[in-house]
């Protein structure tokens, strides 16, 4: 298992640009290469274009030039039957959490085990003890409408996590919670990277990136800049 | 890790299309086309049944008509019945007549009583004599011919066809049957037709959810499956309330077509198949829509990233 996720990159963007319809390349010539098990912050002022690299990340998107390698699968124009596989091994967090919202806080955290065929058994072991960790054992059955937003983030974050993904690509996952948890959420990915997950996450927290010491991607005005922890 | 589909899994839907208003109508729009394909296919059925038993029996017989010489002497008597028998011998010569026989006077007396009256009256009238030919089905012989056979050898007879009038009433009975078809069809389509566009709609209110479906690694036949499931429930609750209005209605047509047993039209009957191929209507119904909801979401997701 080791071995195989030191055969290739996991992510690797090739001058990619992106553009919505004929407006103008809100990413431009984007090169960019993240090792497994490598942590970064994504940083950037609104409009830099942060959430767009993301969906790139997160295949919600193609890129309109370049090209972007995934796992080692070039997924730039990779038929869509393909796509699910390569999901699958990606965690999400978005930052408008995209709960269920008919679905129980439990139900939504089950839903990558659903999708990838695990059983009931196995979701009732894992998914409790997940909710229970990110402090939301007494909501299991709540819906997401009566979820605070802080208790929303949890629930994204622990849907994103429980597959225990080689990519997690986190939207502002802080965002929504209180210092104390931002800090237990914090250990939470920082354990996921030990474990050796590469880690993307964007965020505006100053803060969090310079006590966290891990390098960042910046972009300004559609051009990405690698910044080392020193330099930042 | 990996567990297979079962039926809990089938029905399971991570989608809140069981809430889906977009959905209400189908099961009493899929109710209504399996009454009318109930009612259009036991028709069609039945039709056939008597079409074929017309058939049978025309397609061997015909009769003879031959004019008797006018009076009420014993010689005018004579000169009839040796005209009918003439008559007899020839059709009795030819190859392809199985048999012919002259139909008893006392028969046709019978017959004709309740319209002429008295016996008496009904001997001293000039009623033609009848003939029952029997032909073989297999190589039916030229009606005309028979007929400038029948007429050189006796003056005036002639051939009354079932067949001429039959057929006619067997065309508009195929017609009928056509048009029985015609309205299946309809039903499928109309069925199926409904079916896209209520799946459509539902695609269209839960775009939201697909895409988190997707983004968790979903496959398009993963989410197609719980529109199709959804699609099957709706078919068969639809299908079994169609049914279930079908059911007493044919009922009280047979009993009503009771009444007619003996006539040319013969009392409706609904076989055991029939009722069996009935039964088949709510599970075919829900097949449709459920592979139709299968089909119609794996072609609007492949629009999709």
């Amino acid at each position: 298992m080791q071995q195989e996720q030191f055969e290739y990159d996991t992510v690797r963007f090739k001058s990619v640009g992106l553009r919505y319809g004929n407006g103008p390349e809100i990413l431009q010539d984007i090169s960019l290469t993240l090792t497994p098990g490598s942590f970064h912050f994504l940083t950037g002022p609104s409009g830099a274009g942060k959430t767009s690299l993301l969906s790139l990340l997160y295949l919600a998107r193609r890129p309109s030039r370049g090209s972007v390698e995934l796992f080692g699968q070039d997924v730039t124009s990779a038929p869509r039957h393909r796509l699910p596989a390569i999901r699958r091994r990606l965690g999400v967090v978005f930052q408008d959490f995209r709960l269920l919202d008919h679905l129980s806080a439990l139900d939504n955290v089950a839903l990558p085990l659903r999708v990838a065929g695990a059983s009931e058994a196995e979701i009732q072991r894992h998914v409790p003890e997940l909710l229970s960790w990110v402090g939301l054992a007494s909501h299991m059955q709540a819906k997401p409408s009566v979820l605070s937003g802080g208790q929303k983030q949890r629930v994204a974050i622990a849907r994103a996590v429980i597959t225990r993904p080689d990519l997690l690509v986190a939207d502002e996952p802080t965002g929504n919670v209180d210092d104390r948890t931002a800090i237990r959420l914090m250990h939470l990915f920082r354990e996921m990277n030990r474990l050796g997950t590469t880690i993307v996450i964007a965020t505006h927290n100053e803060q969090l990136v310079r006590q966290m010491r891990h390098p960042r991607l910046h972009l300004e005005g559609g051009r990405l800049s690698i910044l080392q922890p020193e330099e930042g | 890790m990996m567990a297979g589909i079962g039926l809990k899994g089938l029905f399971r839907s991570d989608l809140p299309v069981a809430r889906d208003s977009s959905g209400g109508f189908l099961p009493w729009l899929i109710a209504l086309m399996v009454f009318f394909a109930a009612m259009a296919t036991t028709g069609s059925v039945g039709l056939t049944d008597m079409i074929a038993r017309w058939n049978r029996d025309v397609a061997g017989t015909l009769t003879v008509q031959i004019p008797p010489v006018i009076g009420t002497t014993a010689k005018a008597k004579e000169e009839t019945a040796a005209r009918v028998e003439r008559a007899v011998r020839l059709l009795q010569s030819l190859p392809n007549v199985v048999s012919a026989s002259e139909i008893p006077a006392d028969k046709l007396a019978a017959l004709l009583e309740p319209w002429l009256g008295s016996r008496e009256l009904i001997d001293e009238l000039p009623t033609p004599r009848l003939i029952d030919v029997t032909l073989n089905p297999q190589a039916r012989p030229s009606l005309e011919e028979l007929q400038t056979r029948l007429k050189d050898a006796v003056e005036g007879a002639t051939i009354d066809d079932h067949q001429v009038w039959m057929s006619k009433l067997i065309s508009l009975a195929e017609g009928l049957q056509k048009l029985a078809w015609g309205v299946i069809a309809l039903v499928s389509f109309t069925t199926t037709t409904t079916v896209i566009y209520a799946t459509r709609t539902a695609l269209a209110v839960h775009r939201p959810h697909i895409e988190v479906l997707h983004f968790v690694g979903a496959t398009d036949s993963y989410i197609a499956r719980q529109f199709a499931s959804r699609g099957l429930a709706l078919g068969l609750l639809g299908g079994l309330g169609g049914l279930l209005g079908a059911v007493p209605t044919l009922w009280a047509i047979v009993r009503l077509s009771e009444g007619l047993q003996g006539g040319l039209i013969p009392a409706i009957t609904i076989a055991p198949l029939t009722w069996a191929l009935l039964g088949s209507f709510p599970v075919i119904a829900g097949l449709i829509a459920m592979i139709t909801a299968h089909i119609t979401v794996r072609r609007q997701l492949s629009g999709m990233l």
